[in-house]
């Protein structure tokens, strides 16, 4: 059997009547009233709107009806999904004001499963970022330790997740803003399939790469989350029409004669402890019966420089819509450009800025073919890569991030080092496969260790099975120095 | 090739005009450093021979979607107005866009 799963089996409890949603709430919120303050995980807590969501779904099971298999599940949405009426940000300055008129697919879904919004989350302006520091609203902090990173962009999320303001979380993975930062705080953070969940009403960083998947804190609940949030929709032009994923009823069936690859690209940069993990885990498979070997793939290490061209250069296209004249901030000027140009220098943090100039230059007259054209060649040279090992291999093994929790301020001068977390994550992205990162066991600072699994395109279930054999037999997680307790005793 | 150009301060404030972005000089500075360390980085994608290599716009092979053409209600012009900084008539309002005063 997987893990317990505390999402589901408050679901099951709330639809047998056993639990009141509203109580559900009430203990998740008193979490979030005791060590907010300290994490900063949201932008806002819609407790209000929760109560309300949570007593409707209490007289849907009065009434005799059923809410859903996410019944009075509490939920953080990262703040650039869109919710109909209640400020989207971005963690922008850009957004000011502004509320949505639509609800995102994935927050439509949600509710019609029975799930209770509890707020959104911080994360890196635009989702630009790994550490959440570059959110105009200032940084998350690491649930485990106060004066780390939680990773990011979607670091809120993760956070959310690993301090028990909510059981489950929704994040976007354009480069591993899910995998990232889930690895640094300890939880399950999934990247399903490009065009697997809708992006109807995600707030677009990089168009062909951005991805919505789910945050928990058992493989099992993040499989039940993304077979609620997956599958077709006509609002998004991208998305596969192919029924939603069914992961969940998979997930008990092992891996016994599947082949594991250890991608031997994504171990060489890692910490020693970390990579340690790694071994750890593929000897975890090998006990449950998979066959393990190294396999390399060396276009991988081309996806770091593709990346950061491809993702700024659809950036700066897409961030070309915030120009003070629709919707959010606007700063007042002489003519039109002036106040485009205004807007934009007032709203937009430094990092969002570097980006939309690096796109623009690598888009220009002179540099296009230099730049974004050989980056979108070497995207069909890391596919090739991926494709050849899934000749062979069923799924991939790595770790998610070359280290541990980085401490607050250590990269955020320099951008490249910062860029350099995502390393890992990126190749994924670039391929639109499905990767997965585990919490499995501590780094030697005591702080957790996430190691990632990579599988071809749609293949969730293989990828989730294959998770749930890592969760069942990765090392204690107490002895991560994890938990609610213990964190921010190093604060300073 | 023209990737061999390094980055100077002139192509930043050029390309911050492109992109509708006013930099300060201290913004100047340190955006040409750290944007041309990215693109030294981005040298090993950059100096690669890809001849041969067909471009991934979009990484998984879809095609072209289509629906019937039927009406449906679309958002609420006034909810979408109510969004805007100025409105005037049911429109966006913009300081002048031409040269000459309005």
């Amino acid at each position: 059997m997987t893990a317990p799963s505390p999402a589901a089996d408050l679901a099951g409890s709330v639809r047998s009547g056993a639990r009141r949603a509203q109580d559900v709430l009430e203990q998740y919120l008193a979490v979030v009233d005791d060590r907010e303050s300290e994490v900063h995980a949201f932008n806002l807590v819609l407790a209000d709107e929760a109560r309300s969501r949570a007593a409707a779904v209490d007289e849907l099971v009065a009434s005799g009806r059923d809410p859903g298999p996410l019944a009075g599940v509490p939920i953080a949405l990262k703040d650039n999904l869109c919710t109909r009426g209640i400020p989207t940000t971005c963690s922008s300055r850009i957004l000011e004001g502004w509320r949505p008129p639509y609800d995102a697919t994935v927050v439509d879904r949600l509710r019609a499963a029975g799930a209770v919004v509890v707020g959104k989350t911080n994360m890196d302006e635009f989702a630009m970022g790994s550490s959440t520091e570059s959110s105009a609203f200032g940084p998350t902090h690491n649930p485990h330790d106060t004066t780390r990173v939680p990773g990011g962009s979607s670091g809120g999320s993760a956070a959310a997740v690993a301090a028990g303001f909510a059981p489950l979380a929704l994040g976007s993975d354009t480069g591993g803003s899910i995998r990232q930062p889930a690895a640094l705080c300890g939880v399950v953070g999934l990247k399903p399939t490009y065009g697997t969940v809708s992006r109807y009403g995600l707030i677009a960083f990089a168009s062909s790469l951005d991805q919505i998947g789910p945050f928990a804190t058992t493989v099992a609940d993040a499989a039940l989350t993304l077979d609620v949030i997956g599958g077709h929709d006509p609002c998004d032009s991208t998305s596969l029409n192919r029924p939603a994923p069914l992961t969940l009823s998979v997930l008990d069936d092992g891996v016994d004669g599947l082949t594991v690859g250890l991608l031997t690209e994504l171990l060489d940069g890692a910490d020693p402890d970390v990579a340690a993990r790694v071994r750890q885990a593929a000897d975890t498979f090998a006990a449950a019966g998979a066959k393990v070997e190294e396999i390399s793939v060396p276009e991988v290490k081309l996806g770091l420089s593709a990346y950061y061209l491809i993702a700024p250069a659809e950036a700066s296209s897409n961030l070309a819509r915030y120009d003070g004249v629709r919707f959010g901030l606007r700063v007042d000027a002489e003519d039109t450009v002036a106040m485009n140009t205004a807007t934009r220098s007032t709203g937009f943090g430094a990092e969002v800025k570097r980006r939309i100039m690096l796109g623009t230059y690598a888009l220009s007259a002179g540099y296009f073919d230099a730049y974004y054209g050989q980056a979108l060649r070497v995207r069909t040279l890391i596919i090739e890569g991926f494709a050849r090992a899934y000749e062979r291999c069923d799924l991939l093994l790595g770790p998610t991030t070359p280290t541990t929790a980085f401490e607050l301020g250590s990269k955020v001068d320099d951008p490249l080092l910062m860029y350099l977390s995502d390393v890992c994550t990126i190749p994924s992205n670039l391929a639109g496969h499905p990767a997965v990162s585990v919490p499995f066991g501590s780094g030697a600072d005591g702080l957790p260790v996430g190691v990632q699994l990579l599988a071809p395109a749609l293949q969730e279930g293989t990828l989730l099975r294959g998770a749930a054999v890592l969760e069942a037999g990765a090392p204690d997680p107490s002895a991560a120095g994890a938990g609610a307790g213990n964190a921010g005793g190093s604060a300073s | 090739m023209s990737a061999d150009h390094r980055l100077t301060r002139e192509d930043v404030a050029h390309v911050a005009g492109l992109a509708r972005l006013h930099l300060s000089d201290e913004e100047l500075d340190l955006f040409t450093g750290q944007l041309a360390s990215v693109l030294d980085h981005a040298a090993d994608v950059a100096s690669l021979d890809l001849a041969g290599v067909e471009p991934t716009a979009h990484p998984l092979p879809v095609s072209n979607v289509f629906r019937s053409d039927e009406v449906r209600p679309s958002l609420d012009r006034d909810e979408l107005l109510g969004q805007a900084p100025s409105v005037e008539d049911h429109r966006f309002r913009v300081p002048r866009i031409l040269g000459e005063a309005p």
